[in-house]
């Protein structure tokens, strides 16, 4: 469906960036995909986002709209007659939602990302803790939010699957790093199973990065303290 | 809107600019509305049950439905109650809103804290920094009576942090984060703020609030001890 001029900043690695293109994927809406080079920040993206210079920064119509979870509802609401709705129709549940999408960014995220920075047997075994914690938390999140269907939002994946299912790849990757299973089939078994129809969802497999190939960047993004 | 028998209470904190910002919302609808004041020291069973992730004021409940998160609460009293519009209508509009809000709370707020949290040089590193942030929310401002354009709205309630608590702490801890001949825009923006009725009501009344925050730094002071 050609809709205009639509640009998006990003990489093929980012999570961020990720949410950007399954809710374009979602809405069908054809785009220009400008990759940053990893090292280095395109002039277009400075200009564009000169507040925070990062990515995905989304360019309709020569407006620039930065932040991940901003550009998947802006997406919704832009094309809001196109595909089916991002986030759900009742106010509370789009509360929940939004609500969950905040820890999962807030305290979730920075949990995962500690397991990568952690310094020693210590530390690693803590941020560890942490993430199986909350990871715990979004078992019972997902419970509530699916209500017995298959994804958080419904029927089909919507603003709170797409925040936390772009985390899948990096998900394996920083399980392999830890030499630890993160996303445990009998400890959170309604999440495992979601994990597995969310990369499967159309608006999601083609932009999937290989598990190695992510997990052969980490390696650049997080070099380990040789000692 | 039909009359229906709504409940709505506010588990909140007279001193909480998260709090207040959803009192200012409430007000602005004109919505009645409970107002239950939490002991943050001493929490209820209703917030640790209503709250249970982070234990954290405000808290709003619709007949008896939690929703937690300040700006969370904020976008749902707009997306229940549609006259008064806090956020823009235009989807564009709405993401810069949205993302000028974030910018108060992730970092500003952030910031903001550190000037009050360390000393000496790490202070003054803190002071510039956050100077550097609001340069950005003074550029906003130019030729605009409010954040939001013409009337308050959506980024003015959430930056009522910078106003009514930045501001107002500068006093108490003596360092000048936000000189008016650097921020003029501000305060000019500050002054609209004050002449808006719904604003006069909601925010903490400053000599209460100017004591209570001294209170806080000189309980902080003793635990650096």
């Amino acid at each position: 469906m050609a809709t205009g001029d639509v640009k998006l900043i990003g990489s093929w690695a980012s999570v961020f960036v990720m949410r950007a293109r399954i809710a374009l994927n979602l809405k069908s809406i054809s785009y220009e995909f400008l990759q940053e080079t990893y090292g280095t920040k395109s002039e277009l993206l400075l200009k564009s986002n000169p507040v925070h210079k990062k990515m995905p920064v989304l360019i309709h119509a020569d407006k620039p709209v930065c932040e991940s979870n901003i550009i998947v509802q802006y997406i919704d609401e832009a094309w809001s007659s196109y595909g089916p709705s991002i986030l759900p129709s009742q106010p509370y549940d789009r509360a929940i939602a939004r609500f969950w999408a905040a820890y999962v960014d807030d305290k979730w995220f920075i949990a995962l990302r500690s397991i990568l920075t952690a310094r020693g047997e210590e530390e690693k075994k803590a941020a560890i803790a942490e993430v199986e914690e909350r990871t715990d938390h979004l078992e019972k999140a997902f419970i509530d939010c699916s209500n017995g269907k298959p994804f958080f939002n419904g029927d089909h994946i919507g603003y709170l699957d797409i925040a936390l299912g772009s985390f899948l790849g990096w998900w394996k990757v920083v399980e392999l790093d830890a030499s630890h299973i993160l996303l445990d089939e009998t400890k959170t078994p309604s999440l495992f199973k979601w994990a597995e129809r969310f990369c499967n969802d159309p608006a999601v497999k083609p932009l999937m990065p290989e598990t190695a190939k992510l997990a052969e960047f980490a390696r650049k993004l997080f070099p380990k303290p040789e000692a | 809107m039909a009359e229906r028998s709504e409940e709505v209470k506010l588990l909140g904190m007279w001193a909480s600019p998260f709090s207040r910002r959803v009192e200012i919302a409430l007000t602005l609808k004109g919505l009645p509305y409970e107002f239950s004041e939490q002991d943050i020291a001493n929490k209820s069973p209703l917030l640790l049950q209503s709250n249970p992730v982070h234990k954290m004021i405000p808290v709003l409940l619709h007949n008896g439905k939690p929703i937690s998160e300040s700006l969370v609460i904020l976008e749902y009293i707009d997306d229940t109650w549609q006259h008064n519009q806090i956020l823009p209508q235009d989807p564009y509009d709405k993401a810069i809103a949205r993302f000028w809000a974030r910018f108060v709370d992730e970092q500003i707020y952030v910031t903001a804290m550190k000037v009050v949290g360390k000393v000496g040089e790490e202070r003054d590193a803190a002071v510039e920094a956050t100077r550097d942030l609001l340069k950005l929310m003074e550029k906003e401002l130019v030729g605009k009576d409010f954040l939001g354009g013409e009337s308050l709205g959506f980024v003015d309630i959430v930056a009522t942090l910078v106003a009514f608590w930045l501001m107002r702490t500068e006093e108490v801890v003596g360092v000048k984060v936000v000189p008016v001949e650097m921020f003029p825009e501000i305060h000019r923006w500050v002054k609209n703020l004050l002449d808006v009725d719904v604003i006069k009501k909601c925010i903490p009344p400053e000599g209460e609030h100017l004591n209570y925050i001294r209170a806080r730094m000189d309980s902080l002071k003793l635990k650096s001890v």
